[in-house]
């Protein structure tokens, strides 16, 4: 895949996810558009995993911790086959498995999360036990701004660098908002990198709408031999509909049919510059 | 305190149950190197130094960090290690609770969560370190076993059994130490209550520390009136042996239950549920901890106040005889 077929392939991630929480009248729409570009680069350029090979023990694990995203993940573990994208046809159905949060029904999902702070815990646990076995795939997570209060995440920090688990890479997508306000009027976590890197991260910032600079960093590591690797991806909440950046009402809205045209219209625009 | 002894003597007297969970963990790690334990700072009540010295390589220490130490717990366990989790029952199953239901049952990694100093236990220490909740809220989460066993026979049967299952599991132990229950019966499996006294006019429900004032109750009762009454170490409460229940509720005759653990949501609330729905006409009691600030003292004190003892269910027994 070129550089440029992975940008039209965001902006096709875009539309996609955008078309499933508009026909299941639900989703985490803005949250899903600020850590898609994320998901892209994971599964396109990262990611050692195989759709008809999940559970090869080799593989590297994806376990996404903002599990309320999942309309974004969905869409891309569609895209690379893990299973066929007109499943998402039941998104939120009676008795789917394409439900509002990943559940290990669906083929390329790690572990059943939507509870917040629970995805990092489990990844330290996976990545102590690569380097008992001395395996050398990587461990990667998903967090959500909004779930760095949860005190689980704070205990696993410190057991991340306690274990040297450099095999572990933390990705941050720092959207700045959550479902009542900004994460400062909220709870503040500023001076986020001092806190990291003080419990003993090696911590890394990129934009995280920029896809080389999510490969590069993504693709790097370990940042520093013995350490845990945290990578803050600056992105926007509703990146790329232009009246749902930023808007708080976009956490989880889902669009009116005009809206819906509309998205996808700026979508159209966006691709036909790359 | 005399009221924490054993003072029968016609019963071989063995260890504590968590003693013998944490030599039994040794005996299987020498041979099978993926067998993980994780520790938040439990190994000293766990009982498990001596394997932390022998098997650096295959125990996690976490701190007193009991929601990490659940997840990390289901993550070793999705890697393929056999991961024994351990921490004081009380701070497992409550702190924890939302890894327990989401990180090992909901999404299936089959760790296996070890409740040491479980119950009332820790005596005068106080509500905070007693666990009188844990089957009420674990028989309330859908894929996890929940297993209390009443002797060091049960107790080493089960860590075996449990090393080699590939499901959810908690395990409950207290630090008394406890007698052999029975010679006779050396039949173990999960879900399939142990007989540790036959009889047939009066059935003792059980489990864990709970069986040998059970077993004692029994013993008096044929002393005293000539009453056989049966005794059972339901150490599985879910799955509840269903069979044994059936067999109980044919019989009719009175039955009585003894748990250490809140009346609500408990061992006897299960066997009630069960029984009650199928059309069971047995006279029914249960013995456990009633809903309300818990007296203080030794967990022997507590024990005789609620009548989990001897006597106590020996009252209870000759009320529902009569």
């Amino acid at each position: 895949m070129t550089d440029k077929d992975l940008k039209l392939k965001s902006v096709f991630l875009r539309k996609n996810l955008l078309k499933y929480i508009y026909k299941a009248k639900a989703g985490h729409t803005g949250g899903s558009l600020s850590c898609v570009d994320i998901l892209n680069v994971l599964y396109n350029r990262v990611l050692n995993v195989k759709p008809n090979d999940f559970k090869n023990p080799d593989r590297d694990r994806y376990i996404q911790s903002k599990g309320h995203c999942v309309e974004a993940l969905f869409v891309t573990l569609a895209d690379r086959g893990f299973f066929p994208e007109s499943d998402l046809e039941t998104l939120c159905q009676y008795r789917s498995h394409y439900i509002g949060h990943p559940t290990k029904k669906v083929n390329g999902v790690e572990q059943n999360t939507g509870a917040l702070g629970h995805g990092l815990p489990i990844c330290v646990g996976e990545a102590i036990a690569a380097k008992l076995d001395k395996k050398t795939h990587r461990i990667f997570t998903l967090l959500g701004d909004g779930e760095l209060p949860e005190g689980s995440n704070w205990e696993a920090f410190l057991s991340a660098s306690h274990y040297k688990l450099d095999n572990l890479y933390a990705i941050l997508d720092n959207n700045k908002q959550q479902i009542t306000g900004s994460n400062q009027e909220v709870m503040n976590t500023d001076s986020l990198r001092d806190k990291l890197e003080a419990f003993g991260w090696s911590v890394r910032e990129v934009d995280g709408h920029n896809l080389a600079e999510l490969e590069e960093a993504l693709n790097t590591g370990p940042f520093e031999v013995g350490k845990p690797n945290f990578i803050i991806a600056h992105t926007i909440k509703g990146k790329g509909i232009s009246y749902m950046e930023r808007v708080l009402k976009w956490h989880h809205g889902v669009p009116s049919p005009e809206q819906y045209d509309l998205a996808l219209s700026e979508l159209d625009a966006a691709e036909a510059l790359i | 305190m005399e009221l924490d002894k054993i003072i029968e003597t016609d019963l071989k007297m063995g260890s504590a149950n968590q003693e013998v969970f944490a030599d039994t963990l040794e005996s299987l790690a020498v041979i099978d190197k993926s067998i993980i334990v994780v520790t938040s700072d439990s190994r000293g009540s766990g009982k498990l130094v001596p394997f932390g010295q022998k098997f650096p390589e295959q125990i996690v220490e976490v701190g007193i960090a009991e929601q990490n130490l659940v997840g990390v717990a289901a993550g070793l366990a999705s890697a393929g290690k056999k991961t024994f989790a351990i921490s004081p029952a009380c701070f497992l199953t409550a702190r924890a609770l939302e890894q327990i239901k989401n990180d090992v049952a909901y999404s299936d990694n089959p760790v296996k969560l070890v409740g040491i100093s479980a119950g009332v236990s820790y005596g005068a220490l106080g509500t905070t370190h007693h666990s009188l909740h844990d089957f009420a809220v674990l028989r309330a989460i859908n894929n996890i076993i929940i297993v209390v066993p009443a002797d060091n026979f049960e107790t080493e049967q089960a860590v075996l059994l449990a090393a080699k299952l590939d499901q959810p599991i908690y395990l409950r132990f207290g630090k008394k130490l406890m007698p052999f229950l029975s010679e006779e019966n050396q039949e173990f499996e999960f879900g399939k209550g142990r007989i540790v006294r036959e009889g047939n006019d009066l059935t003792i429900i059980a489990n864990g520390e709970t069986v040998y004032p059970a077993w004692q109750a029994a013993k008096a009762l044929e002393e005293k009136h000539d009453v056989a009454a049966k005794v059972v170490s339901m150490h599985t409460i879910k799955p509840l042996d269903t069979a044994l229940l059936d067999e109980l509720a044919a019989e009719g005759k009175p039955i009585i239950t003894v748990e250490e653990h809140m009346v609500n949501g408990g061992l006897g609330e299960a066997c009630a549920s069960y029984l009650f729905q199928k059309g069971a006409r047995n006279r029914f009691h249960i013995i456990g901890i009633p809903d309300e600030y818990t007296v203080t003292g030794s967990q022997g004190e507590i024990f005789k106040h609620y009548g989990i003892s001897r006597d106590g269910i020996l009252a209870k027994a000759e009320a529902l005889l009569k």
